[in-house]
């Protein structure tokens, strides 16, 4: 168990609102999130625990209503980065539990319906290797 | 730009004498008036690609012109484009399935003379789309594009109902493996989107693409608002319909030879 993991778990906690709960027991099972391709998030991974979805929800408006098409924190560059390959090495849905954004919203409870929409995995499906920078 | 606007449907036609006034005047006025350059008339606008942190301007209008007579009744290449692009599927009902294009054969029952053409959302200035909408989802982006926001759409379609082109589609039923870039789902309005996230890139919409490429060459994108810009000049020089026009919508979808 990694120290960063007491970390994720205690901030989940908060975040989730499961006050009772200590992670630092080690009996509570959270979620084991893959990491993402490449070398950082786009922004210090402590804080996109906290802030991924205002800066989705900004992006949203910036890009439907104005046209802004910047990368950083565009949906289509999280579910690129953050794609799981399955056994066959095709990246999952979010049918699938293991998803990068189903595992830890699973876990703290949250529902999104932006999966009713949008791809929950690139457009190039095979995402056996890492993404090059 | 009052220029432009100023002139009667009349004069639309090609005639050089008038070029080269508008030519003289432009010269008059800067003699006329020290300090006030007319520019905007005189020289190309440059239409630079925006780059990808820059919102939408309201110095262009996007359009389209559709030249109905090299448009043939047997294709549907635009469609067909249109659908894959946008991954719209149909479940067998033609009734209720996606459709942001469409083409429409149309008979003068006077003359006999027969024409097929593409319809699709209009695109238009006043759009009844965007009054009629209570939460604010449709709306018209500077540049001139309709769209649904449909993260604010409630799927009331009232849109549907004002829009006098039928452009709008209900998606009725959960769909899977929608493309990256076109997000789409059940209980939210839809309708062509002019493939604004080509537009965005720099490239033309996947149905006039497609038509100069597979098809008759008979779609044109374009840039209303630049005088120098290829639809301009063909609006300018030909006579161009919009379709119901007495709407007063002002569509920025035009039709030739209808
Ligand atoms: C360039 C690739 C890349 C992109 C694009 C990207 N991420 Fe990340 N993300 C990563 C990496 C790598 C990590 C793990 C960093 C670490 O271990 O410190 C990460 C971590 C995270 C975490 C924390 C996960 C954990 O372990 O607790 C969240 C949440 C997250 N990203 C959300 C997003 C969202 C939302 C977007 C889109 C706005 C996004 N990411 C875009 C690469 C990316
Ligand atoms: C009913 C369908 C629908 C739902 C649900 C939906 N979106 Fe969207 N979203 C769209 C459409 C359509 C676009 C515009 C795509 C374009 O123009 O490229 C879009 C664009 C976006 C964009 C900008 C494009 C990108 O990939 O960065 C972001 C960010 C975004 N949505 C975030 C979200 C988030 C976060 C949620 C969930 C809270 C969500 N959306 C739910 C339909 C939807
Ligand atoms: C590190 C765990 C974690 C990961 C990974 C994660 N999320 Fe979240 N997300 C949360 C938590 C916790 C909340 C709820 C925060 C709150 O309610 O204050 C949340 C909330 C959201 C919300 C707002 C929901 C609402 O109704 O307000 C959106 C949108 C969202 N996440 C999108 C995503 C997307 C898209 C991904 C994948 C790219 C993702 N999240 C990955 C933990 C995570």
């Amino acid at each position: 168990m990694s120290v960063s993991r007491y970390a994720f778990a205690a901030s989940a906690v908060v975040l989730a609102g499961l006050a009772g709960l200590t992670a630092a027991t080690g009996d509570v099972p959270y979620p084991d999130i893959p990491k993402g391709q490449g070398e950082a998030c786009v922004a210090d991974t402590e804080f996109m625990r906290r802030n991924h979805m205002s800066l989705l929800m900004h992006q949203r408006d910036e890009t439907m209503r104005k046209g802004i098409r910047s990368k950083q924190h565009s949906l289509k560059e999280c579910i690129d980065c953050h794609a799981v390959p399955g056994s066959d090495s095709i990246a999952i849905t979010i049918e699938d539990p293991k998803h990068f954004c189903r595992l830890c919203h699973d876990y703290a409870a949250v529902k999104i319906d932006c999966f009713d929409c949008h791809a929950s995995r690139p457009e190039r499906k095979v995402v056996a290797e890492a993404r090059t920078k | 730009m009052s220029v432009k606007t100023n002139i009667p449907p009349a004069t639309k036609t090609f005639d050089p004498a008038r070029r080269s006034f508008l030519g003289s005047a432009v010269a008059a006025g800067i003699a006329l008036a020290p300090g006030v350059f007319l520019y905007g008339i005189g020289t190309a606008k440059q239409v630079q690609a925006r780059s990808l942190d820059e919102a939408a301007s309201s110095s262009v209008r996007w359009g389209m012109l559709i030249d109905v007579n090299r448009c043939d009744s047997g294709c549907d290449e635009c469609v067909t484009a249109c659908n894959t692009e946008n991954g719209l599927q149909g479940h067998g009902r033609p009734e209720t399935d996606a459709q942001w294009i469409r083409k429409i054969e149309l008979r003068d029952p006077a003359s006999g003379r027969q024409n097929s053409l593409p319809v699709m959302c209009m695109h238009c200035e006043d759009a009844p789309c965007v009054d009629v909408c209570p939460t604010g989802a449709s709306f018209k982006r500077p540049d001139g594009i309709v769209l649904v926001d449909k993260h604010t759409c409630i799927g009331c379609r009232y849109c549907i109902s004002a829009c006098p082109y039928k452009a709008r589609s209900f998606v009725h039923e959960a769909l899977h493996d929608q493309k990256t870039h076109a997000p789409r789902g059940k209980g939210t309005v839809e309708s062509c989107t002019m493939c604004v996230h080509r537009i965005d890139d720099d490239r033309q919409p996947a149905c006039v693409e497609a038509c100069n490429s597979k098809g008759g060459g008979a779609m044109l994108f374009g840039d209303l608002n630049d005088p120098d810009s290829e639809i301009s000049k063909r609006v300018a020089t030909y006579a161009t319909q919009q379709i119901r026009a007495d709407l007063g919508l002002n569509p920025g979808v035009r039709y030739r030879g209808l």
